[in-house]
């Protein structure tokens, strides 16, 4: 969409509608992963690497379908070229990075089916962004992705060391603290205004 | 050919999907719709049908190929097998049911990466025939339907006072507005997890006590 | 367990043209699915867009009945058939073919993300005759008035936007003031308790407005009072 500055569109998807607290996306690694503070700051950066590289490719792949008028296939080869994204990146960064493919390897497998990658390819598409502000959004997103999952491994740490009725251990004690999380975060709404 | 796992179709294969095995309350998967789209009862009912139709779909046609896709592939076919579903269900309901399609928005299409649809095709479609498939993603889209409804009839009623739509408590009632923003939806699925976790609990200090009675 | 040994047909590996035909033949057969159901929902999603914009349009200009559409770019404005990229500008005209109005797309960031919006506006009176929002995010109880208030929406009935002497912008810019603050005829009064949303839409106004108008004008006086 015009008139959308950038410092905007990155504010915007990192904080103000940060993806997992305010729109539920990646909200199984957020479960998941997001146990101890080292791994989902590895996480997230994975997710920003992905997320770039989708959205770059996502936006060219766009342009060209609108071209052809093929746009009903346009989820198909966002899936598709995702898929092959985070293949490249584990195939490059084996090449060319061992200790980073040791730190994020793992992960890049999982990074496929989280849904915040296509999100973004998505939601930029949605809103008619053009090539800088959907770059921008990208690394927002992956900003926020990264933001949600270390703020919510710390305080997974700290909850570690408390006792927790028994009822509530796993899932429903994350689900509440995500809750309230995602309230602090609503705090945020009306910075770009 | 990959063996067939040839059970009869029994009451289990589509319960187990609603209850023992709900995608939601059980297995935790799919949460992003789960959470995203339940700010109302009529968006939850939306999206699980919509859910339902994919699943059935996608898993009846892996089934039918499921002995002429090499493994080296699967995943793929199935994801390209699942994504052609998905544009499907976007494009009838945006041309049949553009509220609806509106409210959802890029949801709709985020039912591709539903880790549920694609477990299923994994986990049953590719080793089961074409009518325990239909039976068992029937179940289980029915069981996503379920506590879809079970989370945005909660947020709804607390937070806007009706239920799809209607309402239901007149002038005088203070709508709980949090309910229906963001931070309703992790409360409300904590909610619902946290009273399973106690009544599964309860019925296992039943089954404690109850058991010498029954050795007796 | 069952005891009996599971033989895969994948465990003798099958050439890269095998997995290439089956990949291949599903890529087909998705397509040309794809192909059906998108053919058969065209007609009917094209419709409906119609339905939809003539009815917005329609609304913010009170005694239209049909519609043309044109963009506006720092250029000028263009029909929508020139190819030229911009803002979505609607020339409403009623059932003598007379121009009663034009309508145009504004946007502009609100409390929880982007307010876009349609707007009205008469060239005869210079003035907004309507507004109408087509996406808002905002705070549901609060934000979410925009649409609905009446006495905020009683602010775009006849909303002062005259041009300069010059005619290059607007003579006096459209803003929106504290709910109750209300003195000049080109001021928006908030909705109390949704001032950031409020303040959204007077600044999408504004902004596409300072731009639109100078044009429109510009060409109204160019081709005697047509587009």
């Amino acid at each position: 969409m015009q008139g959308e500055s950038l410092t905007f569109v990155f504010l915007n998807a990192a904080i103000i509608n940060n993806f997992v607290l305010a729109m539920f996306l990646g909200i199984c690694p957020f479960l998941g992963v997001s146990g101890k503070l080292k791994t989902s700051s590895s996480m997230g950066a994975a997710t920003t690497l992905v997320m770039f590289i989708s959205s770059v490719s996502a936006y060219g792949l766009n342009v060209l379908l609108a071209n052809f008028e093929i746009e009903f296939l346009r989820l198909i080869s966002y899936i598709a070229v995702i898929a092959s994204a985070v293949q490249l990146v584990e195939m490059s960064m084996k090449k060319f990075s061992p200790p980073l493919f040791r730190a994020l390897g793992i992960f890049l497998p999982l990074i496929t089916t989280n849904c915040a990658i296509l999100g973004v390819a998505l939601f930029q598409t949605a809103k008619e962004y053009d090539f800088y502000q959907a770059m921008v959004y990208s690394l927002g997103a992956g900003a926020g992705f990264t933001l949600a999952l270390v703020l919510m491994a710390g305080l997974r740490e700290k909850l570690e060391l408390s006792t927790v009725p028994r009822i509530a251990q796993g899932a429903g004690m994350s689900l509440m603290l995500a809750g309230i999380l995602s309230l602090a975060f609503m705090g945020f709404a009306g910075l770009g205004g | 050919m990959r063996p067939n796992v040839n059970q009869p179709i029994t009451m289990d294969t589509f319960l187990r999907g609603i209850w023992r095995e709900n995608p939601v309350f059980v297995a935790l998967l799919g949460m992003c719709p789960v959470l995203a789209v339940t700010n109302t009862a009529t968006n939850s009912l939306a999206m699980g049908v919509s859910t339902l139709f994919v699943l059935i779909g996608s898993n009846v046609l892996i089934s039918m190929l499921r002995n002429y896709i090499p493994k080296q592939v699967r995943i793929a076919t199935y994801i390209v097998i699942i994504a052609t579903f998905v544009t499907m269900v976007d494009y009838i309901l945006q041309a049949f049911s553009p509220t609806v399609y509106a409210a959802l928005g890029a949801f709709i299409q985020l039912i591709v990466v539903n880790c549920i649809i694609l477990g299923r095709a994994e986990a049953y479609a590719s080793k089961h025939p074409v009518l325990s498939t239909a039976v068992n993603s029937a179940g289980m889209g029915i069981g996503f339907t379920i506590a879809l409804l079970m989370l945005g009839s909660v947020r709804e009623l607390l937070g806007m006072g009706s239920l799809f739509g209607v309402s239901l408590f007149g002038e005088s009632f203070q709508p709980w507005l949090v309910m229906i923003l963001p931070p309703g939806g992790f409360f409300v699925m904590g909610g619902w997890l946290l009273l399973f976790a106690w009544w599964r609990e309860r019925k296992a200090r039943k089954a404690i006590v109850e058991e010498p009675v029954h050795a007796g | 367990m069952n005891e009996q040994p599971i033989v895969f047909a994948s465990q003798r590996t099958p050439s890269s043209f095998a997995l290439i035909r089956v990949l291949g033949l599903v890529a087909m057969m998705s397509g040309l699915l794809l192909v059906l159901v998108y053919q058969w929902t065209l007609p009917v999603i094209t419709e409906q867009r119609r339905q939809a914009l003539e009815q917005a349009v329609f609304q913010v200009i009170p005694g239209a009945t049909r519609l043309d559409a044109f963009v506006a770019n720092d250029s000028g404005l263009h029909a929508a058939a020139s190819g030229q990229s911009g803002r979505a500008v609607y020339a409403g005209y009623d059932a003598a073919g007379a121009l009663v109005g034009i309508a145009a797309e504004g946007a502009a960031q609100g409390y929880a993300d982007a307010v876009r919006l349609l707007y009205g506006y008469s060239p005869a009176c210079q003035c907004i005759t309507g507004i109408r929002i087509v996406y808002s995010r905002e705070t549901p109880g609060f934000g979410d008035k925009l649409a609905t208030d009446a006495p905020f929406l009683a602010n775009f009935e006849a909303l002062d936007a005259r041009l300069n002497a010059e005619g290059s912008a607007l003579a006096n810019a459209i803003v929106t003031v504290r709910h109750g603050s209300k003195k000049q005829p080109w001021q928006i009064d908030a909705i109390s308790g949704a001032t950031v949303s409020s303040k959204a839409v007077g600044k999408a106004i504004n902004e596409s407005a300072q731009q639109v108008l100078p044009h429109l004008h510009r060409r109204l006086s160019e081709q005697e009072g047509k587009l």
